[in-house]
């Protein structure tokens, strides 16, 4: 058996190692759905779902990377970006029913802006007011972050009510396409673009520009980066904002998947992206990306076979994922 | 009490002493429903906080899976009791049932993310109590799912079993109070609690709790001399979630209730935060204020913030953030502003108050 | 002047007192060793200089201003940098992104980056690689050309020779002859044997404080003193 894994471990490596996984996991999924019309549907489902929940946790990965700051009201942000879009678009009633793409795509944009500006705004007010005195100490971290969150909920809760909050969605982006016997959603393939859009962007700064560089090296070690002449604190709270604003962003679009949202979508939220990036690696983004689509894909291949063990599978998979890598798949180089 | 202890330390077991003496008296000192409800429930939440405190103030690690132990513990007690009926044997064997889940749960967490990082811990004990939370109320045909389990508690706890008679036969009265089955289940609760309290008292004393404030001082430290340190959390886990499946199996014999909102929400999470702030992490007779405290003010505060709210009706905004749902919001916000400028607490700051140098 | 002096420079680490009573004078140019056992302070004064830790009492005085409480970014522009003890190279980044990102303005100076190439050959080898998959004397060669990319004034050098072959220390030996011949190096070493070919000032530092100051050739005469401040036997 050892032998075995030895042999055949530098050749999945060459293959792409633990990015492999996702397309084990959904060639399974071809086999037990057995219908590959339903496969086409839900594997595009849970790429879309899973690109969204990378731009959720993304900001929450980046941030612990650089600067060990776990911040437990991260999904504070998802939450404000979903309620904030979920308000513009409602008010841009008009324009969303519009027959104009046009209006519809410039209400989509004003409404994302919105929550992304919103996630700067509290990331910034997060990042300087909350989480700045306690950097050092994860304990109080942890509580002071939680209150932040509850408070957060709460300000949610006064301010949309309680009742489920109706998304409504560009009429452009409305139905499906039907290719043979394949029902594609247009929402999710235009979430599923969008945020890969996103994570290019992020990519690439991170991989070609001299900022993404000083993050890449401050989540290795950031007291060499400062001995090399930079202040990471500083970098620090841009990183932080955006990570919030992206959340934000990931919030929004979440809320015209689900078109109907409660403030409850936080915690909930919050638990998924809390499994993403420990199943990926905390500090990595490839491995935020990674986790996310595995998250994603099971969350619809299991929501199709069994139901009922939809939740916990995700608890599952991480169990299974800590025992054979206790760092997450794809950790960052420490 | 020895003599070297300063003057703060002997006001706090002072008050904790008084705590105690309230409690023990309560059914005589305040004869009515509700603050023996009141009394009850400080009595659960103080052995809660005080197990907690072993954890976050002792150990240093953060838990958010507290209330799924409390709620294995009481969800075991009160389907035992629907299945069987009400007996003594219900409640051991559910009792038993909840501790043994508790335990192996506990045991499978600490070994698989303490191993690790304790920064896992927190965001994997988090996510296996919400799972626990969505299992508790899609299972509903064993719990009752959001609407819960009611069931009779064992004989001697009715309130109609009398426990003494006079001689006309009807329930005999001490001091005016009924000797009634209620009496009895209350002693109960308030004797199991105290077992518990002065365990937790007595284990942070022993030789035990000076290895674990060693490891919280300093990890690395403590795995050089030779301690393990991943052992030594794992096994405080499960004695905290051990204690608090006790206390849950407790809670639901008094209550003859259990439901996600009285055994498993994540409020309940949130109050054993907030007392264990308040009263002092670390401290051990924190516990039993911070408890008290945020009992009390459960129980009389929101009344007043109803008030408020009503009187400020036609102010736009304020009267959402003064509604009495909106309680938790103002929790939350003296809960950041203690660990801001008051990570001690209660217990903790007033301790070394008057010691001598 | 000297060109880097510590006065009665104390560091406390938690509760423990590192640094009890360090004053050293380094004058500028060439390699001053600081020698010391295993614990004596070595690596807590350098990281204590560099800012990385905050030293109290006592000052940190560079070309004559008074650098303690800056910091450690501020510190480096100064004109100081930092080889620390693990070679704090970013295993995930590539040698060129390693060097890259010392640069002050993102873009190397050609003079320097040739004499890089021609200090150290197996960098422009593996100028593409992730630094990770570097050998321990290659990162120790990145480390190094790291601190040198950029004109610095001072160079903090923290027991480059550890673990490595003594084929490979031979070649950092040239290496900081040849550094050292326009820059200033502040080396710390446990290997004396290695720290004797390169010094001209030394100094002893025991248990927090130094117990010994001269010039390397009087030093590594007199064996007597070696085994009283060093136990070494050589």
């Amino acid at each position: 058996m050892n032998q075995l894994s030895q042999t055949l471990s530098p050749t999945l490596e060459r293959l792409g190692g633990v990015y492999l996984l996702p397309v084990i996991v959904a060639l399974i999924a071809f086999v037990l759905i057995g219908a590959p019309s339903s496969w086409v549907t839900l594997t595009v489902a849970g790429l879309s779902m899973g690109m969204m929940i990378f731009l959720m946790a993304s900001g929450l990965s980046l941030v612990f990377g650089l600067m060990d700051v776990l911040n437990f009201g991260h999904s504070a942000f998802v939450s404000f970006g979903a309620f904030v879009a979920a308000s513009a678009l409602a008010y841009m009633a008009g324009w969303i029913g519009s027959e104009s793409i046009w209006l519809n795509l410039l209400a989509i944009f004003l409404a994302f802006s919105a929550a992304i500006a919103f996630g700067l705004v509290v990331g910034w007010f997060f990042e300087v007011v909350i989480i700045k005195p306690v950097y050092h100490d994860h304990l109080r971290q942890i509580l002071i972050t939680m209150g932040a969150l509850i408070v957060s909920e709460q300000i949610i809760l006064a301010v949309w009510g309680g009742a489920p909050v109706s998304v409504p969605r560009p009429a452009f982006l409305e139905g499906s396409w039907l290719i043979g016997d394949v029902t594609i959603e247009i929402y999710r393939a235009f979430a599923f673009a969008l945020a890969l859009a996103v994570y290019v962007a992020l990519y690439l700064v991170l991989k070609h520009t001299r900022i993404g560089l000083l993050i890449r090296a401050g989540v290795e070690n950031r007291e060499m980066v400062e001995a090399l002449g930079f202040r990471i604190d500083r970098l620090f709270v841009g990183v932080f904002m955006v990570g919030s604003a992206l959340a934000a962003l990931g919030g929004a679009m979440w809320a015209g998947y689900e078109t109907l949202i409660t403030p409850a979508l936080g915690g909930e939220i919050m638990i998924v992206v809390f499994i993403v990036v420990i199943i990926g690696g905390l500090g990595s983004v490839e491995g935020t990306l990674l986790g996310a689509i595995m998250v994603g894909l099971m969350a619809n291949y299991i929501g199709f076979l069994a139901p009922k063990l939809a939740l916990a599978s995700n608890m599952l998979l991480m169990m299974a994922i800590l025992l054979w890598r206790p760092n997450g798949l794809k950790p960052a180089v420490k | 009490m020895s003599q070297s202890l300063p003057k703060g330390a002997i006001f706090i077991k002072t008050l904790v002493l008084f705590i105690g003496a309230l409690l023990l008296f309560a059914p005589f000192l305040f004869q009515d429903t509700r603050s023996l409800e009141v009394a009850a429930r400080i009595c659960i939440f103080v052995v809660l906080v005080a197990s907690y405190d072993l954890l976050i103030g002792y150990t240093g690690i953060v838990s958010f899976a507290h209330t799924m132990f409390f709620g294995f513990g009481a969800y075991g007690a009160a389907i035992a009791l629907r299945q069987m009926g009400p007996g003594w044997d219900a409640v051991v064997l559910g009792g038993l049932t909840g501790l043994a889940v508790s335990i192996i749960v506990a045991t499978v967490i600490g070994l698989l993310s303490l191993r690790v990082k304790a920064i896992f811990f927190a965001m994997i004990t988090l996510a296996a109590a919400s799972v626990a939370m969505v299992l508790a109320s899609q299972l509903s045909n064993l719990t009752g799912g959001e609407d819960g389990i009611t069931y009779r508690a064992p004989e001697i706890f009715k309130t109609a079993n009398k426990l003494m008679v006079n001689e006309d036969g009807k329930v005999a009265r001490l001091f005016g109070v009924k000797l009634n089955g209620k009496l009895a289940a209350y002693y109960f609760v308030f004797g199991t609690c105290l077992v518990m309290f002065i365990f937790c008292l007595r284990m942070v004393a022993s030789p035990l709790g000076t290895v674990l404030k060693a490891i919280r001082e300093n990890e690395a430290r403590a795995e050089a001399v030779g301690y393990r340190v991943v052992a030594y959390r794992t096994f405080v886990f499960c004695i905290a979630a051990g204690l608090a499946s006790l206390a849950g199996t407790v809670y639901a014999i008094w209550l003859k209730y259990t439901g996600p909102d009285t055994a498993l929400a994540f409020n309940i999470m949130i109050d054993i935060l907030l007392m264990v702030v308040i009263g002092g992490m670390g401290t051990m007779y924190g516990a039993a204020i911070g408890a008290v405290l945020l009992v009390l003010a459960q129980y009389y505060l929101r009344d007043l913030m109803g008030a408020a709210s009503e009187a400020m009706q036609g102010i736009p905004l304020l009267p959402e953030l003064f509604d009495a749902d909106r309680w938790l919001l103002w929790l939350g916000i003296i809960f950041i502003l203690l660990v801001y400028f008051f990570p001690k607490g209660i217990a903790g700051t007033l301790w070394d108050k008057g010691a001598r140098p | 002047m000297s060109l880097l002096s510590l006065t009665r420079m104390k560091t406390s680490i938690g509760q423990y007192h590192v640094l009890h009573d360090v004053t050293l004078d380094v004058p500028e140019g060439g390699v001053f060793v600081l020698l010391g056992r295993n614990g004596a302070g070595k690596t807590t004064t350098l990281r204590s200089i560099m800012g990385l830790w905050r030293p109290s009492p006592g000052s940190v005085t560079f070309r004559g201003e008074d650098i303690s409480g800056l910091h450690a970014s501020e510190i480096a522009r100064k004109g100081i940098s930092f080889v620390p003890e693990n070679m704090g190279i970013f295993g995930g980044l590539t040698v060129e992104e390693n060097l890259v990102l010392a640069t002050a303005k993102g873009r190397f100076d050609p003079a320097r980056l040739k004499r890089i190439y021609a200090l150290f050959p197996a960098l422009e080898q593996f100028w593409t690689k992730q630094a990770w998959s570097l050998s321990g004397g290659q990162k120790q060669m990145l480390a190094v050309a790291r601190a040198i990319i950029e004109r610095r004034e001072l160079i903090l050098v923290d027991e480059p020779t550890k673990g490595l072959a003594p084929a490979i220390i031979d070649g950092m030996a040239k290496a900081f002859a040849e550094i050292g011949a326009d820059t200033t190096i502040l080396l710390v070493e446990q290997n004396f044997n290695f720290a004797k070919r390169l010094g001209d000032g030394l100094a002893v530092i025991d248990d927090g404080r130094i117990v010994h100051t001269g010039t390397m050739p009087e030093f590594a005469a007199d064996t007597a003193l070696q085994e009283q401040l060093l136990s070494l036997s050589a």
